[in-house]
Protein backbone atom coordinates (compact mmCIF):
# COMPACT_ATOMS: atom_id res chain seq x y z
CA UNK A 1 0.00 0.00 0.00
CA UNK A 2 2.67 2.64 1.14
CA UNK A 3 4.77 1.11 -2.15
CA UNK A 4 2.06 2.11 -4.14
CA UNK A 5 1.32 5.29 -2.79
CA UNK A 6 5.06 5.83 -3.36
CA UNK A 7 5.13 5.09 -7.09
CA UNK A 8 1.80 7.62 -7.14
CA UNK A 9 4.04 10.29 -5.53
CA UNK A 10 6.87 9.70 -7.51
CA UNK A 11 4.45 10.48 -10.93
CA UNK A 12 2.80 13.31 -9.55
CA UNK A 13 4.77 15.85 -11.83
CA UNK A 14 3.86 13.54 -15.03
CA UNK A 15 -0.16 13.97 -14.39
CA UNK A 16 0.86 17.54 -13.82
CA UNK A 17 2.24 17.32 -17.31
CA UNK A 18 -0.26 16.04 -18.43
CA UNK A 19 -3.10 18.15 -17.00
CA UNK A 20 -1.04 20.96 -18.45
CA UNK A 21 -1.39 19.79 -21.75
CA UNK A 22 -4.93 18.82 -21.59
CA UNK A 23 -6.05 22.09 -20.57
CA UNK A 24 -4.08 24.40 -22.96
CA UNK A 25 -5.27 21.96 -25.93
CA UNK A 26 -8.67 21.70 -24.88
CA UNK A 27 -9.31 25.58 -23.76
CA UNK A 28 -10.44 26.69 -26.94
CA UNK A 29 -13.13 24.26 -27.26
CA UNK A 30 -14.04 25.28 -23.82
CA UNK A 31 -14.32 28.99 -24.88
CA UNK A 32 -15.69 28.47 -28.37
CA UNK A 33 -18.50 26.45 -26.86
CA UNK A 34 -19.36 28.90 -23.61
CA UNK A 35 -18.93 31.55 -26.02
CA UNK A 36 -21.29 30.67 -28.50
CA UNK A 37 -24.14 30.59 -24.94
CA UNK A 38 -22.88 34.01 -23.80
CA UNK A 39 -24.82 37.61 -24.53
CA UNK A 40 -22.31 39.85 -26.00
CA UNK A 41 -22.49 41.87 -23.26
CA UNK A 42 -20.77 38.79 -21.30
CA UNK A 43 -18.55 38.70 -24.21
CA UNK A 44 -17.33 42.27 -24.61
CA UNK A 45 -16.53 42.33 -21.00
CA UNK A 46 -12.90 42.31 -19.26
CA UNK A 47 -12.03 40.59 -17.12
CA UNK A 48 -13.91 38.10 -19.32
CA UNK A 49 -16.52 35.95 -17.71
CA UNK A 50 -15.86 32.27 -17.75
CA UNK A 51 -19.62 30.55 -17.00
CA UNK A 52 -22.41 32.21 -18.64
CA UNK A 53 -25.09 33.16 -16.33
CA UNK A 54 -27.39 31.54 -18.54
CA UNK A 55 -26.76 29.25 -22.07
CA UNK A 56 -28.14 31.83 -24.74
CA UNK A 57 -29.17 29.51 -27.66
CA UNK A 58 -30.63 31.91 -29.41
CA UNK A 59 -26.60 32.81 -30.71
CA UNK A 60 -27.23 29.65 -33.11
CA UNK A 61 -30.78 31.08 -34.32
CA UNK A 62 -29.11 34.47 -35.39
CA UNK A 63 -26.42 32.81 -36.57
CA UNK A 64 -28.49 30.73 -39.20
CA UNK A 65 -30.39 33.26 -40.58
CA UNK A 66 -27.26 35.39 -40.73
CA UNK A 67 -25.96 33.22 -43.40
CA UNK A 68 -27.61 30.76 -45.64
CA UNK A 69 -25.97 27.93 -43.67
CA UNK A 70 -28.59 25.50 -44.85
CA UNK A 71 -27.33 25.95 -48.14
CA UNK A 72 -24.02 26.17 -46.71
CA UNK A 73 -24.63 22.63 -45.22
CA UNK A 74 -25.82 21.17 -48.45
CA UNK A 75 -22.97 22.04 -50.57
CA UNK A 76 -20.60 20.62 -48.04
CA UNK A 77 -22.90 17.52 -47.66
CA UNK A 78 -22.88 16.92 -51.49
CA UNK A 79 -19.34 18.00 -52.13
CA UNK A 80 -18.14 15.52 -49.31
CA UNK A 81 -20.26 12.20 -49.97
CA UNK A 82 -19.64 12.69 -54.20
CA UNK A 83 -15.60 13.78 -53.56
CA UNK A 84 -14.94 10.96 -51.26
CA UNK A 85 -17.02 8.37 -52.82
CA UNK A 86 -15.54 9.13 -56.54
CA UNK A 87 -12.46 8.65 -54.96
CA UNK A 88 -12.73 5.56 -53.31
CA UNK A 89 -14.58 3.88 -56.63
CA UNK A 90 -11.42 5.38 -58.24
CA UNK A 91 -8.94 3.90 -55.88
CA UNK A 92 -10.87 0.42 -55.24
CA UNK A 93 -10.73 -0.08 -59.19
CA UNK A 94 -7.25 1.58 -60.07
CA UNK A 95 -5.77 -0.75 -57.40
CA UNK A 96 -7.29 -3.73 -58.68
CA UNK A 97 -6.05 -3.64 -61.83
CA UNK A 98 -2.75 -2.76 -60.66
CA UNK A 99 -2.60 -5.53 -58.63
CA UNK A 100 -4.87 -8.33 -60.88
CA UNK A 101 -4.47 -7.73 -64.81
CA UNK A 102 -2.15 -8.91 -66.66
CA UNK A 103 -1.27 -5.89 -68.67
CA UNK A 104 2.06 -4.68 -69.85
CA UNK A 105 1.48 -0.98 -68.97
CA UNK A 106 1.04 -2.03 -65.36
CA UNK A 107 3.91 -0.97 -63.64
CA UNK A 108 4.07 2.16 -65.33
CA UNK A 109 0.97 3.63 -64.86
CA UNK A 110 1.76 2.74 -61.14
CA UNK A 111 4.63 5.23 -61.51
CA UNK A 112 2.30 7.90 -63.09
CA UNK A 113 0.39 7.55 -59.61
CA UNK A 114 2.64 7.49 -57.72
CA UNK A 115 4.55 10.36 -58.88
CA UNK A 116 1.39 12.69 -58.70
CA UNK A 117 1.81 12.56 -55.13
CA UNK A 118 5.04 14.86 -55.63
CA UNK A 119 2.70 17.43 -57.32
CA UNK A 120 0.41 19.08 -54.74
CA UNK A 121 -2.84 20.09 -55.72
CA UNK A 122 -1.96 24.16 -55.06
CA UNK A 123 1.01 24.21 -57.44
CA UNK A 124 -1.81 23.42 -59.91
CA UNK A 125 -4.59 26.18 -58.74
CA UNK A 126 -4.06 28.65 -61.38
CA UNK A 127 -4.00 26.27 -64.15
CA UNK A 128 -6.93 24.15 -62.75
CA UNK A 129 -8.88 27.13 -62.57
CA UNK A 130 -8.74 27.89 -66.20
CA UNK A 131 -9.71 24.49 -67.31
CA UNK A 132 -12.80 24.34 -64.87
CA UNK A 133 -13.44 28.15 -66.12
CA UNK A 134 -13.50 27.38 -69.41
CA UNK A 135 -15.74 24.26 -69.18
CA UNK A 136 -18.28 26.34 -67.71
CA UNK A 137 -18.13 25.00 -64.04
CA UNK A 138 -17.71 27.73 -62.07
CA UNK A 139 -20.07 27.56 -59.27
CA UNK A 140 -21.03 23.84 -59.91
CA UNK A 141 -20.52 20.98 -57.55
CA UNK A 142 -18.83 19.74 -60.41
CA UNK A 143 -16.36 22.11 -60.75
CA UNK A 144 -15.52 21.63 -56.85
CA UNK A 145 -15.23 18.12 -56.86
CA UNK A 146 -14.06 16.81 -59.95
CA UNK A 147 -10.23 18.02 -60.44
CA UNK A 148 -9.84 16.90 -56.54
CA UNK A 149 -10.97 13.27 -57.25
CA UNK A 150 -8.25 11.71 -58.68
CA UNK A 151 -6.73 9.54 -55.76
CA UNK A 152 -2.68 8.75 -55.32
CA UNK A 153 -2.51 7.95 -51.68
CA UNK A 154 -5.74 5.61 -51.73
CA UNK A 155 -4.85 3.86 -54.76
CA UNK A 156 -1.39 3.13 -53.35
CA UNK A 157 -2.91 2.40 -49.72
CA UNK A 158 -5.36 -0.24 -51.18
CA UNK A 159 -2.72 -1.80 -54.25
CA UNK A 160 -0.39 -2.56 -50.40
CA UNK A 161 -3.37 -3.92 -49.04
CA UNK A 162 -4.62 -6.44 -52.05
CA UNK A 163 -1.55 -7.84 -52.28
CA UNK A 164 -1.75 -9.64 -48.62
CA UNK A 165 -5.07 -11.07 -49.27
CA UNK A 166 -4.68 -14.80 -48.76
CA UNK A 167 -4.06 -16.42 -51.97
CA UNK A 168 -6.03 -19.22 -51.08
CA UNK A 169 -9.39 -17.29 -50.65
CA UNK A 170 -8.89 -15.96 -54.09
CA UNK A 171 -7.72 -19.04 -55.80
CA UNK A 172 -11.12 -20.56 -54.81
CA UNK A 173 -13.05 -17.48 -55.81
CA UNK A 174 -11.39 -18.33 -59.30
CA UNK A 175 -12.32 -22.05 -59.19
CA UNK A 176 -15.74 -21.15 -58.40
CA UNK A 177 -15.78 -19.41 -61.69
CA UNK A 178 -15.64 -15.58 -60.30
CA UNK A 179 -14.66 -13.18 -62.56
CA UNK A 180 -12.97 -9.89 -62.53
CA UNK A 181 -15.70 -7.91 -61.36
CA UNK A 182 -17.63 -10.28 -59.39
CA UNK A 183 -13.73 -11.02 -58.06
CA UNK A 184 -13.77 -7.65 -56.91
CA UNK A 185 -16.62 -6.55 -55.49
CA UNK A 186 -17.94 -9.40 -53.98
CA UNK A 187 -14.71 -10.74 -52.61
CA UNK A 188 -11.35 -8.16 -52.40
CA UNK A 189 -13.96 -5.29 -51.56
CA UNK A 190 -15.46 -7.34 -48.08
CA UNK A 191 -11.75 -8.14 -47.83
CA UNK A 192 -10.76 -5.17 -47.33
CA UNK A 193 -13.35 -3.18 -44.85
CA UNK A 194 -10.74 -2.15 -42.48
CA UNK A 195 -8.70 0.26 -45.04
CA UNK A 196 -12.05 1.18 -46.48
CA UNK A 197 -13.50 2.84 -43.79
CA UNK A 198 -10.05 4.31 -42.65
CA UNK A 199 -9.29 5.75 -45.94
CA UNK A 200 -12.77 6.75 -46.11
CA UNK A 201 -12.64 8.87 -43.09
CA UNK A 202 -9.80 10.49 -43.93
CA UNK A 203 -11.14 11.40 -47.22
CA UNK A 204 -14.16 12.58 -45.50
CA UNK A 205 -12.40 15.11 -42.90
CA UNK A 206 -10.05 16.54 -45.59
CA UNK A 207 -12.96 17.14 -47.96
CA UNK A 208 -15.30 18.91 -45.44
CA UNK A 209 -12.02 21.06 -44.50
CA UNK A 210 -11.33 22.18 -47.92
CA UNK A 211 -10.78 25.53 -48.24
CA UNK A 212 -8.89 27.35 -51.10
CA UNK A 213 -10.16 25.19 -53.93
CA UNK A 214 -14.28 25.55 -53.27
CA UNK A 215 -13.20 29.66 -52.35
CA UNK A 216 -11.93 29.81 -55.91
CA UNK A 217 -14.42 27.67 -58.05
CA UNK A 218 -16.92 29.45 -56.63
CA UNK A 219 -18.06 33.41 -55.84
CA UNK A 220 -22.04 32.98 -55.35
CA UNK A 221 -22.58 32.94 -52.26
CA UNK A 222 -25.19 29.93 -52.87
CA UNK A 223 -22.29 27.85 -53.91
CA UNK A 224 -19.76 28.45 -50.75
CA UNK A 225 -19.04 25.09 -48.70
CA UNK A 226 -19.40 25.24 -44.83
CA UNK A 227 -15.46 26.20 -44.22
CA UNK A 228 -15.88 29.28 -46.14
CA UNK A 229 -19.33 30.06 -45.29
CA UNK A 230 -17.88 30.59 -41.27
CA UNK A 231 -15.25 33.07 -42.56
CA UNK A 232 -18.04 35.17 -44.34
CA UNK A 233 -20.12 35.39 -41.29
CA UNK A 234 -16.63 36.35 -39.63
CA UNK A 235 -16.56 39.36 -42.51
CA UNK A 236 -19.97 40.48 -42.73
CA UNK A 237 -20.43 40.59 -38.85
CA UNK A 238 -17.24 41.87 -37.89
CA UNK A 239 -16.52 42.31 -34.64
CA UNK A 240 -19.72 43.65 -33.36
CA UNK A 241 -21.19 40.03 -33.31
CA UNK A 242 -19.70 37.91 -31.43
CA UNK A 243 -21.53 35.52 -30.24
CA UNK A 244 -23.62 34.66 -33.25
CA UNK A 245 -20.18 33.64 -35.11
CA UNK A 246 -18.91 31.42 -32.47
CA UNK A 247 -22.45 29.17 -32.57
CA UNK A 248 -21.46 29.47 -36.53
CA UNK A 249 -17.96 27.95 -35.90
CA UNK A 250 -19.55 24.93 -34.19
CA UNK A 251 -21.98 24.50 -37.33
CA UNK A 252 -18.68 23.62 -38.88
CA UNK A 253 -16.89 21.78 -36.73
CA UNK A 254 -19.78 19.69 -34.81
CA UNK A 255 -19.88 17.01 -37.81
CA UNK A 256 -16.15 16.00 -37.69
CA UNK A 257 -16.11 15.97 -33.70
CA UNK A 258 -18.89 13.95 -33.59
CA UNK A 259 -17.41 11.41 -36.23
CA UNK A 260 -13.96 11.67 -34.17
CA UNK A 261 -16.30 10.55 -31.52
CA UNK A 262 -17.71 7.58 -33.36
CA UNK A 263 -14.62 6.39 -34.93
CA UNK A 264 -11.75 7.45 -33.25
CA UNK A 265 -9.82 4.49 -33.54
CA UNK A 266 -10.47 4.00 -37.33
CA UNK A 267 -9.27 7.61 -37.58
CA UNK A 268 -6.26 7.98 -36.04
CA UNK A 269 -4.85 4.48 -36.84
CA UNK A 270 -5.06 5.32 -40.39
CA UNK A 271 -3.26 8.82 -40.02
CA UNK A 272 -0.67 6.89 -37.95
CA UNK A 273 0.08 4.64 -40.78
CA UNK A 274 1.08 7.36 -42.77
CA UNK A 275 -2.13 8.43 -43.88
CA UNK A 276 -2.26 11.99 -45.31
CA UNK A 277 -3.17 13.67 -48.05
CA UNK A 278 -2.09 17.38 -49.40
CA UNK B 1 11.84 4.04 -57.55
CA UNK B 2 13.68 0.93 -57.63
CA UNK B 3 12.54 -0.36 -54.68
CA UNK B 4 8.77 0.21 -55.97
CA UNK B 5 9.50 -1.86 -59.39
CA UNK B 6 10.57 -4.57 -57.40
CA UNK B 7 7.49 -4.31 -55.83
CA UNK B 8 5.60 -3.80 -59.18
CA UNK B 9 7.04 -7.23 -60.41
CA UNK B 10 6.43 -9.34 -57.53
CA UNK B 11 2.90 -8.28 -57.62
CA UNK B 12 2.99 -9.46 -61.69
CA UNK B 13 4.00 -12.43 -60.08
CA UNK B 14 0.71 -13.03 -57.88
CA UNK B 15 -0.87 -12.49 -60.64
CA UNK B 16 0.35 -14.42 -63.06
CA UNK B 17 1.87 -17.55 -61.25
CA UNK B 18 -1.03 -19.75 -61.21
CA UNK B 19 -2.64 -20.98 -64.84
CA UNK B 20 -5.76 -20.69 -62.90
CA UNK B 21 -5.71 -16.88 -63.39
CA UNK B 22 -4.95 -16.74 -66.90
CA UNK B 23 -8.54 -18.50 -66.87
CA UNK B 24 -9.55 -15.44 -65.68
CA UNK B 25 -9.93 -13.26 -68.86
CA UNK B 26 -12.52 -10.67 -69.43
CA UNK B 27 -14.33 -11.95 -72.01
CA UNK B 28 -15.52 -8.36 -73.19
CA UNK B 29 -13.05 -6.83 -74.00
CA UNK B 30 -10.05 -8.57 -72.99
CA UNK B 31 -7.45 -7.97 -69.95
CA UNK B 32 -6.51 -4.59 -71.81
CA UNK B 33 -9.96 -3.11 -72.05
CA UNK B 34 -10.79 -3.98 -68.28
CA UNK B 35 -7.87 -2.02 -67.33
CA UNK B 36 -8.57 0.64 -68.87
CA UNK B 37 -11.98 0.80 -67.35
CA UNK B 38 -10.52 -0.14 -64.38
CA UNK B 39 -7.48 2.41 -64.16
CA UNK B 40 -8.40 4.81 -66.78
CA UNK B 41 -10.40 7.24 -65.56
CA UNK B 42 -7.98 7.85 -62.74
CA UNK B 43 -5.13 7.92 -64.92
CA UNK B 44 -7.38 10.59 -67.30
CA UNK B 45 -7.71 12.49 -64.41
CA UNK B 46 -4.09 12.70 -63.18
CA UNK B 47 -3.57 13.68 -66.94
CA UNK B 48 -5.88 16.35 -66.92
CA UNK B 49 -5.79 17.97 -63.62
CA UNK B 50 -2.01 17.38 -62.20
CA UNK B 51 0.23 16.62 -65.00
CA UNK B 52 -1.29 19.05 -68.18
CA UNK B 53 -1.48 21.40 -65.62
CA UNK B 54 1.82 21.38 -64.03
CA UNK B 55 3.17 21.83 -67.79
CA UNK B 56 0.35 24.69 -69.03
CA UNK B 57 1.76 26.19 -65.47
CA UNK B 58 5.28 26.62 -66.99
CA UNK B 59 4.01 27.82 -70.45
CA UNK B 60 2.00 30.43 -68.21
CA UNK B 61 5.32 31.37 -65.98
CA UNK B 62 6.72 32.87 -69.52
CA UNK B 63 3.66 35.14 -70.52
CA UNK B 64 2.39 37.89 -69.24
CA UNK B 65 -1.65 37.91 -68.86
CA UNK B 66 -4.43 39.10 -67.09
CA UNK B 67 -6.55 36.39 -67.03
CA UNK B 68 -9.29 38.30 -69.38
CA UNK B 69 -7.03 39.26 -72.56
CA UNK B 70 -7.44 37.14 -75.82
CA UNK B 71 -3.37 37.15 -75.80
CA UNK B 72 -1.07 36.28 -73.90
CA UNK B 73 2.14 37.99 -74.46
CA UNK B 74 4.99 36.07 -74.50
CA UNK B 75 7.59 37.50 -72.26
CA UNK B 76 10.51 34.92 -71.68
CA UNK B 77 12.15 35.02 -68.56
CA UNK B 78 10.51 38.17 -67.40
CA UNK B 79 8.82 37.00 -64.06
CA UNK B 80 11.34 35.41 -62.74
CA UNK B 81 13.66 37.98 -62.91
CA UNK B 82 10.58 40.18 -61.52
CA UNK B 83 10.80 37.54 -58.92
CA UNK B 84 14.25 37.67 -58.24
CA UNK B 85 14.64 41.38 -57.60
CA UNK B 86 11.43 42.12 -56.23
CA UNK B 87 11.59 43.22 -52.21
CA UNK B 88 8.21 42.64 -51.81
CA UNK B 89 9.01 38.59 -52.97
CA UNK B 90 12.16 38.06 -50.91
CA UNK B 91 9.96 39.09 -47.94
CA UNK B 92 7.18 36.40 -49.05
CA UNK B 93 10.18 34.20 -49.52
CA UNK B 94 11.57 35.48 -45.95
CA UNK B 95 7.98 34.90 -44.48
CA UNK B 96 7.59 31.29 -45.62
CA UNK B 97 10.92 30.24 -43.91
CA UNK B 98 9.66 31.88 -40.62
CA UNK B 99 6.84 29.72 -41.04
CA UNK B 100 7.82 26.86 -41.90
CA UNK B 101 10.78 26.55 -39.74
CA UNK B 102 7.94 28.04 -36.41
CA UNK B 103 5.28 25.54 -37.43
CA UNK B 104 7.70 22.24 -38.02
CA UNK B 105 9.91 22.55 -35.52
CA UNK B 106 7.11 23.30 -33.26
CA UNK B 107 5.32 20.69 -34.06
CA UNK B 108 8.03 18.13 -34.43
CA UNK B 109 9.63 19.08 -31.02
CA UNK B 110 6.29 19.64 -29.03
CA UNK B 111 4.91 16.29 -30.85
CA UNK B 112 7.89 14.43 -29.13
CA UNK B 113 7.29 15.83 -26.14
CA UNK B 114 3.40 15.08 -25.91
CA UNK B 115 3.93 11.70 -27.50
CA UNK B 116 6.99 10.43 -24.75
CA UNK B 117 4.57 11.82 -21.96
CA UNK B 118 1.51 9.94 -22.99
CA UNK B 119 3.89 6.53 -23.54
CA UNK B 120 3.82 6.48 -19.85
CA UNK B 121 1.45 4.51 -18.48
CA UNK B 122 -0.68 7.36 -16.73
CA UNK B 123 -4.24 7.32 -15.68
CA UNK B 124 -6.90 9.38 -18.45
CA UNK B 125 -3.88 9.39 -21.02
CA UNK B 126 -6.20 7.91 -23.98
CA UNK B 127 -8.55 10.61 -22.72
CA UNK B 128 -5.56 13.52 -23.64
CA UNK B 129 -4.73 11.74 -26.88
CA UNK B 130 -7.97 12.34 -27.86
CA UNK B 131 -7.98 16.30 -26.38
CA UNK B 132 -4.69 16.99 -28.41
CA UNK B 133 -5.44 14.97 -31.88
CA UNK B 134 -8.81 16.77 -31.96
CA UNK B 135 -7.96 19.79 -33.53
CA UNK B 136 -6.28 17.56 -36.53
CA UNK B 137 -9.84 17.08 -38.12
CA UNK B 138 -11.40 20.71 -37.66
CA UNK B 139 -11.64 23.36 -40.21
CA UNK B 140 -8.52 26.06 -40.44
CA UNK B 141 -11.22 28.17 -41.34
CA UNK B 142 -13.77 27.73 -38.29
CA UNK B 143 -10.67 27.29 -35.70
CA UNK B 144 -9.08 30.67 -37.09
CA UNK B 145 -12.03 32.71 -36.61
CA UNK B 146 -12.32 31.19 -33.03
CA UNK B 147 -8.68 31.89 -32.21
CA UNK B 148 -9.39 35.35 -34.06
CA UNK B 149 -11.58 35.81 -30.63
CA UNK B 150 -9.57 34.48 -28.36
CA UNK B 151 -6.53 36.70 -29.02
CA UNK B 152 -8.43 39.74 -28.87
CA UNK B 153 -6.53 42.00 -27.04
CA UNK B 154 -9.64 43.75 -25.12
CA UNK B 155 -11.76 41.08 -23.97
CA UNK B 156 -9.69 37.97 -25.57
CA UNK B 157 -8.88 34.56 -23.22
CA UNK B 158 -5.61 35.42 -24.00
CA UNK B 159 -5.15 38.93 -22.72
CA UNK B 160 -6.57 37.57 -19.44
CA UNK B 161 -4.01 34.74 -19.27
CA UNK B 162 -1.10 36.87 -19.67
CA UNK B 163 -2.11 39.11 -17.17
CA UNK B 164 -2.15 36.82 -15.19
CA UNK B 165 1.34 36.93 -15.21
CA UNK B 166 1.24 40.66 -15.19
CA UNK B 167 1.83 40.50 -19.06
CA UNK B 168 -0.38 42.47 -21.23
CA UNK B 169 -1.67 41.48 -24.71
CA UNK B 170 -0.17 42.60 -27.71
CA UNK B 171 -2.21 43.52 -30.27
CA UNK B 172 -1.36 40.52 -32.14
CA UNK B 173 -2.84 40.67 -35.64
CA UNK B 174 -2.36 43.86 -36.32
CA UNK B 175 1.62 43.87 -35.64
CA UNK B 176 4.03 42.43 -38.00
CA UNK B 177 5.96 40.35 -36.03
CA UNK B 178 3.07 38.89 -33.34
CA UNK B 179 0.59 38.18 -36.49
CA UNK B 180 3.87 35.84 -37.96
CA UNK B 181 3.51 34.62 -34.08
CA UNK B 182 -0.25 33.18 -33.93
CA UNK B 183 -0.69 32.14 -37.08
CA UNK B 184 2.11 29.83 -36.58
CA UNK B 185 0.93 29.02 -32.78
CA UNK B 186 -2.31 28.46 -34.21
CA UNK B 187 -1.19 26.11 -36.70
CA UNK B 188 0.88 24.54 -33.96
CA UNK B 189 -2.16 23.77 -32.06
CA UNK B 190 -4.23 22.66 -34.69
CA UNK B 191 -1.07 20.22 -36.21
CA UNK B 192 0.64 19.12 -33.16
CA UNK B 193 -1.39 16.48 -32.70
CA UNK B 194 -0.81 14.50 -36.16
CA UNK B 195 3.15 14.35 -34.78
CA UNK B 196 1.89 12.83 -31.38
CA UNK B 197 -0.02 10.15 -33.04
CA UNK B 198 3.04 9.78 -35.06
CA UNK B 199 5.89 9.86 -32.45
CA UNK B 200 3.04 7.57 -30.56
CA UNK B 201 3.62 4.55 -32.93
CA UNK B 202 7.56 5.02 -33.55
CA UNK B 203 7.41 4.66 -29.94
CA UNK B 204 5.66 1.40 -29.61
CA UNK B 205 7.25 0.29 -31.94
CA UNK B 206 10.34 -0.19 -30.44
CA UNK B 207 11.55 -3.30 -29.63
CA UNK B 208 11.32 -3.95 -26.04
CA UNK B 209 14.57 -6.11 -26.21
CA UNK B 210 16.37 -2.56 -26.66
CA UNK B 211 15.41 -1.52 -23.50
CA UNK B 212 15.64 -4.55 -21.50
CA UNK B 213 19.62 -5.18 -22.80
CA UNK B 214 19.53 -1.12 -21.69
CA UNK B 215 18.45 -2.44 -18.24
CA UNK B 216 20.94 -4.92 -18.31
CA UNK B 217 23.83 -2.83 -18.96
CA UNK B 218 22.77 -0.55 -15.99
CA UNK B 219 21.84 2.36 -18.27
CA UNK B 220 19.79 5.18 -16.44
CA UNK B 221 16.30 7.25 -17.98
CA UNK B 222 18.20 9.65 -19.81
CA UNK B 223 20.51 7.20 -20.99
CA UNK B 224 17.93 4.87 -22.00
CA UNK B 225 16.62 7.53 -23.91
CA UNK B 226 19.33 9.03 -25.44
CA UNK B 227 20.84 5.98 -26.72
CA UNK B 228 17.91 3.55 -27.51
CA UNK B 229 14.58 5.75 -27.79
CA UNK B 230 16.02 8.78 -29.67
CA UNK B 231 18.07 7.00 -32.57
CA UNK B 232 15.14 4.38 -32.70
CA UNK B 233 12.71 7.30 -33.75
CA UNK B 234 15.32 8.33 -36.76
CA UNK B 235 13.29 6.96 -39.38
CA UNK B 236 10.20 8.77 -37.69
CA UNK B 237 11.11 12.25 -37.43
CA UNK B 238 12.43 11.98 -41.13
CA UNK B 239 9.42 11.10 -42.38
CA UNK B 240 7.59 13.58 -40.22
CA UNK B 241 10.32 16.98 -41.35
CA UNK B 242 8.86 15.71 -45.06
CA UNK B 243 5.35 15.68 -44.68
CA UNK B 244 5.42 18.63 -41.80
CA UNK B 245 7.47 20.80 -44.12
CA UNK B 246 5.20 19.85 -47.06
CA UNK B 247 1.68 20.68 -45.20
CA UNK B 248 3.37 23.65 -43.97
CA UNK B 249 4.00 24.73 -47.44
CA UNK B 250 0.37 23.97 -48.01
CA UNK B 251 -1.12 26.33 -45.13
CA UNK B 252 -3.86 28.69 -46.34
CA UNK B 253 -7.00 29.16 -44.65
CA UNK B 254 -5.81 30.15 -41.22
CA UNK B 255 -3.43 32.62 -42.88
CA UNK B 256 -6.04 33.51 -45.03
CA UNK B 257 -9.29 34.06 -42.15
CA UNK B 258 -6.51 35.44 -39.60
CA UNK B 259 -4.23 37.88 -41.58
CA UNK B 260 -5.81 38.06 -45.13
CA UNK B 261 -1.71 37.66 -45.50
CA UNK B 262 -1.19 41.33 -43.42
CA UNK B 263 -0.27 43.56 -41.91
CA UNK B 264 0.87 44.58 -44.77
CA UNK B 265 2.41 41.24 -46.32
CA UNK B 266 3.61 40.49 -43.01
CA UNK B 267 2.15 37.01 -43.19
CA UNK B 268 2.19 36.22 -46.86
CA UNK B 269 3.50 33.07 -47.68
CA UNK B 270 4.16 31.60 -51.12
CA UNK B 271 1.08 29.74 -51.58
CA UNK B 272 -0.56 33.45 -50.03
CA UNK B 273 0.99 35.02 -52.82
CA UNK B 274 0.03 32.73 -55.52
CA UNK B 275 -3.39 33.31 -54.38
CA UNK B 276 -3.28 37.13 -54.60
CA UNK B 277 -1.45 37.64 -57.51
CA UNK B 278 -3.85 34.89 -59.50
CA UNK B 279 -7.06 35.59 -58.11
CA UNK B 280 -6.86 39.02 -56.19
CA UNK B 281 -4.21 40.99 -58.81
CA UNK B 282 -5.51 38.76 -61.99
CA UNK B 283 -1.60 38.63 -62.50
CA UNK B 284 -1.52 34.98 -64.36
CA UNK B 285 2.34 34.63 -65.28
CA UNK B 286 3.56 36.39 -62.14
CA UNK B 287 1.14 33.92 -60.32
CA UNK B 288 2.27 30.99 -62.78
CA UNK B 289 6.14 31.57 -61.93
CA UNK B 290 5.74 31.43 -57.75
CA UNK B 291 3.77 28.52 -58.33
CA UNK B 292 7.19 26.70 -60.48
CA UNK B 293 8.72 28.22 -57.35
CA UNK B 294 7.11 26.62 -54.77
CA UNK B 295 6.88 23.24 -56.72
CA UNK B 296 10.53 22.95 -57.03
CA UNK B 297 10.87 23.99 -53.69
CA UNK B 298 8.59 21.29 -52.05
CA UNK B 299 10.29 18.61 -54.56
CA UNK B 300 13.96 19.86 -53.36
CA UNK B 301 12.59 19.14 -50.04
CA UNK B 302 11.58 15.55 -50.61
CA UNK B 303 14.31 14.86 -52.94
CA UNK B 304 16.86 16.10 -50.19
CA UNK B 305 14.98 14.37 -47.66
CA UNK B 306 14.40 10.80 -49.18
CA UNK B 307 18.21 10.69 -49.96
CA UNK B 308 19.40 11.54 -46.28
CA UNK B 309 16.99 8.96 -45.41
CA UNK B 310 18.65 6.50 -47.62
CA UNK B 311 22.08 7.12 -46.00
CA UNK B 312 21.32 7.48 -42.25
CA UNK B 313 18.13 5.80 -41.73
CA UNK B 314 18.71 4.62 -38.21
CA UNK B 315 21.46 5.64 -36.49
CA UNK B 316 20.57 9.57 -36.60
Amino acid sequence: MAERLRQRLAQAPLYLLLALAVVVMGIPFYWVVTGALKTNQEIYTFPPVWIPREPHWENFVEAWDAAPFGRFYLNSIVTTLAGSGLELLLALTSAYALVFLRVRVAGAAFLLILAALLVPSQVTLLPNYLTVARLGWINTYQGIIVPGASVAFGTFLFRQHFRTLSREILDAAVIDGCGHLRLLWQVVVPLSQPVIVTFILISMVSKWNEFLWPLVVTNSLDMRTLPIGIAYLYSVEGVMNWGPILAGTLFVILPMLVIYLLAQRWIVSGIASGAVKG
Amino acid sequence: MVQSQRETASGWALATSTGRWRALRWPVLGDWGLFLLLAGPNLILFAAFTYWPLIYNVYLSLTSWDMIAPVKAFVGLANYRYLASDPEFRRVALNTVVFTLGTVGGTTILGLLLALLLNWPLRGRTWARGVIFAPVLLSGAAISVFWINMLNSRFGLLAELLGWFSLSSPNWLNHPIWAMVAVIMVYIWKNVGFSMVIYLAGLQAIPAELYEAARVDGAGHLETFRWVTLPQLGPVTLFLLVVSMISSFQAFDIIKVMTDGGPVNATTTLLFYIYEQGFVAFNAGRAAAASVVLFLAMLVVTVIQLRLGERRVHYG
